[in-house]
């Protein structure tokens, strides 16, 4: 399969024309995605449109941008004006936003071609793509297991090879994990360094946009892109956006640290932990050092963030209240066509993280589960700050397993929630982390390691996960 | 609503008094799964209630921003009727709801 950089460099040149690559990833759309469900919607005429004016650029020798021609795919919280957004929930069924995500704005100014909406969890609340209301997406490596989630349609809809590159959401591990499950590289960027202006809010101190890719470099390509200020967004850091092509610096010297908590967790498979261990040999071997560095309140992180997430949670999902877009389901008086709205439109793992978040931030229970969350917070990014006074990034599983079966985890929310221990904390801290395919397990499905840098270290994060990449192909 | 400890199992009606909270109108089925379902949730969040973490500042937010103002200029804003048209309901401009205040 040809890389995103391979495909705009082609374009570009002029030796292909947007227009063929483009009904090349429709066909491999139409081909198999009634197997896979990657998509809620494949925008062809849009895709065809944005080809067509790529095409006509080269044609006046113009440069239509990094990304010419290359397919991307959209989760489906991200708005695109004039096309359903959807979040996969009934509540925002059949709604078209008057305005683009500033992501969605920059891959068009840069040539990219927008295929279509992917599925995910409702609202992004989940870690299979199961809950949404729009039916499951399923993995393109092994059809009887999930792709992980939330941004379960994107990681799948690369590694089914209907597009090379797709934008995910991560707020506790939605890009990183069905990354790691479906065996393709999930980039959660630092906490504000790529604008969240048109991404349907869910947790918003933890919320952050990232790239999926085939390759490292593909995924940097496509932050390059997305990342730097945006005035719209208040929490969009103040920096220049990042330059990760062509960074050609080795990991000599590099101080590698193998996160203990995260790294062997409960529950983590035997499996993962050796990949670990194997991706931090290939760093040694390339120059790095390496070193076990305990972050020790990361194990606090789950329960941290199951009180913080839903409390945010509760509070931005009050706007699906039946007046402004979306359902509404009619009542005697305000007050019951919101309640009658919101139990129509919702599915029940929304639900259940409303009521959670709800309660956590009633009257009585604020300061015992809310704030001491928030104190928690504090202990992990300390945490964090003196791993990383020891270390350039730290390692670990991304998830504790490959692929779980459709219905493993379904019955019980908790053991869901704990797909995403090893991936929580960053979001807590705010720090970059990716996820890199390295080699598979016994049952043939894909492992992820996970690279972790401090704030704004995306480039050695890169760098590291370069040399990660390579090993795991080798493995 | 009970005691306010942290321990305290989430009761029945402390689920139907959050679901008003929260403008839900659960059925009977989902009371029931949700105070189930939220007691395991919660009891596994003792952990992080239980800590002794007097001294320790809360974090509401990774970044050290604050009060983030744009220039006082003016700028176009979304196109009144685009908006309006995704509405379940408008009229005159505006978004048309059912009666808010009781009778007298």
């Amino acid at each position: 399969m040809a890389s995103a950089l391979d495909l705009a460099a082609a374009v570009r040149s002029g030796a292909r024309s947007a227009r063929s690559v483009t009904e090349e990833h429709l066909a491999a759309i139409d081909a198999r995605e009634g197997e896979i469900h990657a998509f809620n919607l494949v925008t062809r005429d849009e895709a065809l449109a944005a080809a067509d004016a790529v095409d006509a650029a080269v044609a006046r020798g113009e440069d239509p941008g990094p990304l010419a021609g290359v397919p991307v795919a959209l989760k489906d919280n991200l708005c695109t004006r004039g096309v359903p957004t959807t979040c996969s929930s009934r509540i925002l069924e059949g709604w078209r936003p008057p305005y683009d995500a500033t992501v969605v704005e920059r891959v068009l100014a840069a040539g990219g071609i927008p295929v279509g909406k992917t599925n995910l969890d409702e609202f992004a609340m989940g870690s299979s793509t199961e809950n949404s209301a729009f039916g499951p997406t399923r993995n393109p490596r092994d059809t009887s297991r999930v792709p992980g989630g939330s941004s379960g349609g994107s990681a799948a809809a690369v590694a089914a090879g209907f597009a090379p590159l797709a934008l995910g959401s991560d707020t506790g591990g939605s890009i990183r994990q069905p990354a790691a499950l479906c065996g393709v590289v999930g980039v959660k960027p630092t906490y504000g360094a790529v604008s969240r202006y048109g991404l349907v809010a869910f947790a918003s101190s933890l919320d952050q946009i990232g790239p999926f890719a085939a390759t490292v470099d593909d995924a940097a390509l496509l932050l390059d892109v997305i990342s730097g200020h945006d005035r719209r967004d208040s929490t969009s850091i103040d920096a220049p956006p990042t330059a990760l092509l062509g960074d050609g610096a080795d990991v000599a010297g590099l101080r590698v640290g193998i996160a203990s908590e995260l790294t062997d967790a409960d529950g983590i498979a035997p499996e993962v932990r050796v990949a670990v261990e194997r991706a931090a040999a290939a760093l040694e071997a390339a120059g790095a050092s390496v070193e076990r560095v305990s972050v020790p309140s990361t194990v606090y992180g789950l329960s941290a963030y199951y009180l913080i997430a839903p409390a945010e949670a509760s509070s931005n999902l009050a706007r699906y209240d039946g007046v402004r877009y979306g359902l509404r389901v009619e009542g005697a008086d305000v007050e019951e066509m919101n309640a009658a709205t919101r139990d129509a439109g919702f599915g029940p793992e929304v639900k259940r993280r409303i009521m959670l978040g709800t309660y956590a931030l009633s009257a009585g229970y604020y300061d015992a589960y809310y704030g001491q969350a928030q104190r928690v917070r504090t202990l992990i990014m300390r945490d964090f700050a003196a791993a990383y006074e020891l270390c350039d990034v730290l390692l670990s599983p991304t998830a504790p397993t490959t692929a779980f079966a459709f219905g493993a985890k379904t019955a019980d929310p908790l053991a869901m929630y704990l797909s995403d221990i090893c991936t929580i904390p960053t979001n807590l801290a705010g720090h970059p982390a990716m996820s890199v395919p390295f080699g598979l397990g016994a049952d043939g499905l894909p492992i992820g390691v996970q690279v972790l840098a401090p704030a704004l270290g995306e480039a050695t994060m890169f760098r590291a996960a370069r040399v990660v990449e390579a090993a795991g192909v080798a493995s | 609503m009970s005691e306010p400890t942290p321990s305290a199992r989430i009761t029945r009606a402390d689920v139907e008094h959050v679901a008003r909270l929260a403008r839900l109108a659960l059925t009977e089925a989902e009371a029931e799964e949700f105070t189930e379902q939220l007691a395991v949730i919660l009891d596994h969040a003792d952990d992080v209630a239980g800590l002794d973490l007097d001294g320790v500042p809360p974090t509401a937010h990774p970044l050290p921003v604050t009060n983030v103002l744009r220039p006082d200029v003016r700028t176009a804003s979304l196109d009144r009727d685009e908006v309006l048209e995704a509405a379940p309901a408008a009229e005159d401009g505006r978004f048309r709801v059912p009666r808010i205040m009781g009778e007298g």
